[in-house]
């Protein structure tokens, strides 16, 4: 592997697993300003200690029991349609029929709701913001879990991909901890546009490869140019989104007059 | 029960998401892919380009019936 796909392997695991990153710490943060830190950090600890068992049992079952071509099936799915519901945000963003994520506003909303929540002691910790915690850091953790493994796998060089993601946790949080409140100068609408790009892309080879474990032996599909052809994929999604972000906007504008 | 609910609940947000006409539409060719796949052409060159083009072609039908461009 060079050295240029290599960094090409850590930057995109990098901005992929940052934007995750990014969404659970604004709801962590949300939930440590308004109603309890000690609470919000044992959720977070929870969540990442059940995210290494969830890693640790699914790696295994997938690694173990899986030909190459049923993990491509089952994680290249699930990748495809996570990209897929980020790339349609993205492209209605893009068209001005969706509101621009902002993470201001979302650590707003959150803190709102945090405030209206009920006041309830389990186990001496502030139920809502140690449920709330759990759910964000889990979900989002799970998400760079697939991403990790796709991407790492893909290039055959998980442990650069792991590198990545860990540098990106550790990054966004660094980051958090330094601004005090939620990462708002991040490019986060972009981020994810391109993130959305390459979930879509690695998604779409990895899925349609994984067809190969009905074959006989559960041998993978094999693109046309191999690997080559998921650079193909990434240009066919971007065109795509393009063209639908031109199609919603020429259908929002005013028909035979200036347009402003 | 509760819990059962819950979990369910947290996988169908996690997979499913805002929706649901996306997860359908992949499905819908990956399982038209495996009926091709099963039928014994899978060692044809073009399937996964078809395959690819038709993710892309369920994706733009699921997104225009979801959010019509005229809908306002």
């Amino acid at each position: 592997m060079g050295s240029g796909a290599l960094w090409g392997l850590a930057v995109a695991t990098f901005a992929a697993a940052a934007v995750e990153v990014v969404e659970a710490l604004t709801v962590v943060l949300a939930m440590g300003v308004t109603r309890s830190w000690r609470s919000a950090l044992v959720g977070s600890g929870v969540a990442l200690v059940a995210l290494a068992g969830f890693t640790a049992i699914t790696g295994y079952a997938l690694v173990s029991w899986l030909p190459r071509s049923a993990l491509q099936l089952t994680v290249g799915t699930l990748l495809l349609i996570f990209g897929l519901q980020w790339l349609r945000k993205a492209i209605l963003r893009s068209a001005g029929r969706k509101a621009v994520h902002d993470e201001d506003e979302a650590f707003r909303g959150q803190t709102e709701a945090a405030r209206a929540a009920s006041s309830q002691r389990r186990l001496g910790l502030d139920w809502f913001s140690f449920v709330v915690s759990v759910k964000a850091v889990f979900l989002e953790g799970v998400e760079v879990v697939f991403i990790v493994i796709t991407f790492g796998l893909n290039a055959n060089n998980v442990p650069v991909a792991v590198i990545a993601a860990l540098a990106a946790i550790v990054v966004v949080v660094a980051a958090g901890v330094l601004a005090r409140g939620p990462l708002t100068r991040v490019p986060e609408n972009t981020l994810k546009y391109g993130v959305g790009l390459m979930l879509a892309s690695f998604g779409t080879f990895w899925a349609v490869e994984g067809l190969g474990a009905l074959r006989p032996g559960s041998e993978s599909l094999t693109w046309p140019g191999g690997d080559v052809a998921v650079l193909a994929l990434l240009a066919g999604w971007f065109l795509l989104s393009r063209a639908l972000v031109t199609r919603y906007r020429s259908a929002t504008q005013p028909r035979g007059g200036a347009t402003r | 029960m509760r819990f059962v609910k819950a979990f369910f609940r947290f996988w169908y947000d996690f997979i499913i998401g805002d929706d649901w006409k996306i997860a359908a539409a992949v499905v819908i060719v990956l399982l038209a892919g495996a009926l091709v796949v099963l039928a014994g052409a899978g060692s044809s060159a073009v399937l996964p380009a078809l395959l690819g083009l038709g993710i892309g072609a369920a994706f733009t039908v699921s997104l225009l019936i979801d959010t019509p461009p005229r809908g306002g």
